[in-house]
């Protein structure tokens, strides 16, 4: 479903910060959309605004037409810890989602080990969450979430805090998972790479206050290739673009 | 493993043996050879040994932690129920938090013997007035570890479950409260020890039977060997509770932290 930002304004109180300003951002089902920014764009805020976790102070967010009120299972986050529940197994955390939707535990079962084989953890179906790499949480974290057959995905940072061979190999995995499922996605990085790897079009912030400096289009074919001579321009252009973004914030 | 358990067990058992040996060897010197020390301050070994036989054989020490086991099993039980559900619905909602907390503060920064003579207003010298000790002693600290416990948890474990569409009671039961498993548990042996102390406080005061009781008796006419056979059985109590029970609800309850 198609994800419709309007005029959208975000303050915090005390102290009175403009974190969003005036932020319209149309996106359409289906397409892989990266938020790209210095830190303190607001890039995550929008994000929980759109997933419905936080409020804007005025504007609206439209998911399928319909006015954001709340957050719901049709646009399920994934964080930057994987928030995985400790005090359930693996399975029964992909089948949360599940579970809380009614679905009855046989149907549930085989979606969750579906999923998990998808992201091939099946063979940990049974295993306690302090038990798994880092890597492992955030594929068990992405089959929960895709095993609720939302239709859109929020990914808040969500390789950040992996080492680099388990990040490489985790973005070939969503990218795939991607191409197969076809959901909406909205994805928040501070990766420049990242979000040229994963998006349809990647949107760049910049902040204080927090606005949509340009919309890049990305039409590189998948699945994509990090050092075509292409990929390589564009991604030392947009650095530059980002760079003086971070040093004006950082001044 | 196995063989870490029985080396601590080793170490225990002798660390106690060392301990009994040194304590012998005090008395035997300043109390038997020195005289510096009367024999009724100071407690020995076998004085100790032969207050437990008399107490065993005169019936009064198996009746004393009987009744007071029974003590502790209500008013620690009566503290859980009031104490969890109040320290839920503080966690649960922010002003009446902020309303009560001075109170529930208040109560619970009290010490308990300072509610004896409240109790004896109330109920008399009776079963029910050591029992409210008890509870006014160890519901309130349970009440906030519970509450505090609950605020504490990590916000992305809510976050994560709303968008995935838990909200209300599911958020609650199926969240929340498996989340504070570790710091409820935490928060009831607190309130344990507190009960614990309570009552100690309110079977010396104004209880009939009780190992409270026998303390203060011990004192008017056993002597110092009675008291110290006594306050030892306080002890191995507390530590039984502690290690055994509270040892094996975290070691089951807390699998996975």
């Amino acid at each position: 479903m198609n994800i419709t930002v309007e005029s959208l304004y975000k303050t915090f109180q005390n102290p009175d910060k403009e974190v969003l300003k005036d932020i319209n951002l149309e996106i359409a089902e289906g397409e892989f959309v990266c938020l790209l920014g210095p830190s303190g764009c607001g890039k995550s805020t929008l994000l929980n605004i759109i997933a419905g976790l936080d409020t804007p102070t005025s504007g609206s967010v439209k998911f399928g037409g319909e006015p954001v009120t709340g957050p719901g299972p049709d646009r399920v986050m994934i964080f930057q810890e994987s928030a995985l529940f400790p005090w359930l197994s693996v399975v029964d955390n992909v089948k949360f989602g599940l579970k809380i939707a009614k679905i009855p535990d046989k149907e549930a079962e085989e979606r969750a080990m579906m999923y998990l084989q998808k992201v091939n953890l099946a063979s940990c179906r049974d295993y306690k969450v302090s038990q798994l790499s880092g890597g492992m949480k955030q594929r068990v974290a992405i089959a929960r979430a895709l095993a609720l057959n939302s239709k859109a995905l929020l990914m808040d940072e969500p390789f950040a805090a992996l080492d680099k061979q388990t990040k490489n190999l985790l973005r070939d995995e969503l990218e795939r998972l991607w191409l197969s499922e076809k959901r909406t996605v909205v994805y928040v990085t501070h990766s420049v790479e990242e979000a040229l790897f994963f998006g349809d079009r990647v949107v760049m912030m910049s902040a204080d206050p927090g606005v949509i400096k340009s919309i890049f289009k990305i039409d590189f074919p998948r699945p994509r290739q990090i050092d075509t001579p292409a990929f390589v321009k564009l991604r030392h252009d947009i650095l530059a673009d980002l760079r003086v973004e971070v040093e004006r914030y950082e001044k | 493993m196995k063989n870490n358990t029985l080396l601590k067990v080793l170490k225990t058992l002798g660390f106690i043996l060392i301990f009994i040996a040194v304590w012998q060897l005090l008395y035997f010197v300043m109390v038997e050879k020195a005289a510096v020390w009367k024999p009724y301050v100071f407690p020995s070994p076998l004085g100790v040994l032969n207050s437990y036989e008399k107490l065993v054989n005169n019936g009064t020490l198996f009746a004393g932690i009987g009744q007071t086991l029974r003590r502790i099993g209500i008013g620690y039980g009566i503290s859980i129920l009031i104490g969890l559900f109040l320290g839920m619905l503080l966690a649960r909602f922010k002003a009446l938090s902020e309303l009560m907390k001075p109170l529930v503060l208040g109560i619970q920064t009290l010490p308990s013997i300072c509610w004896v003579p409240f109790a004896i207003l109330w109920y008399g010298l009776a079963e029910s007035a050591t029992i409210f000790i008890v509870v006014i002693g160890s519901t309130f600290s349970i009440c906030i570890a519970v509450e505090t416990g609950i605020r504490s948890i990590n916000p992305l474990y809510i976050r994560a479950a709303k968008t995935m569409g838990a909200k209300g009671p599911a958020l609650y039961t199926k969240v929340i409260l498996p989340a504070s498993v570790p710091s409820l548990v935490g928060a009831l042996k607190q309130g344990w020890s507190f009960a614990w102390r309570a009552l100690m406080t309110g079977e010396m005061m104004m209880s009939s039977k009780g190992i409270g009781l026998m303390l203060s008796q011990a004192r008017e006419i056993g002597g110092i060997n009675e008291v110290t056979a006594v306050m030892l059985v306080i002890v191995l109590i507390s530590i039984f509770v502690d290690k055994l029970i509270f040892g094996f609800i975290e070691k089951h309850a807390l699998k996975w932290t």
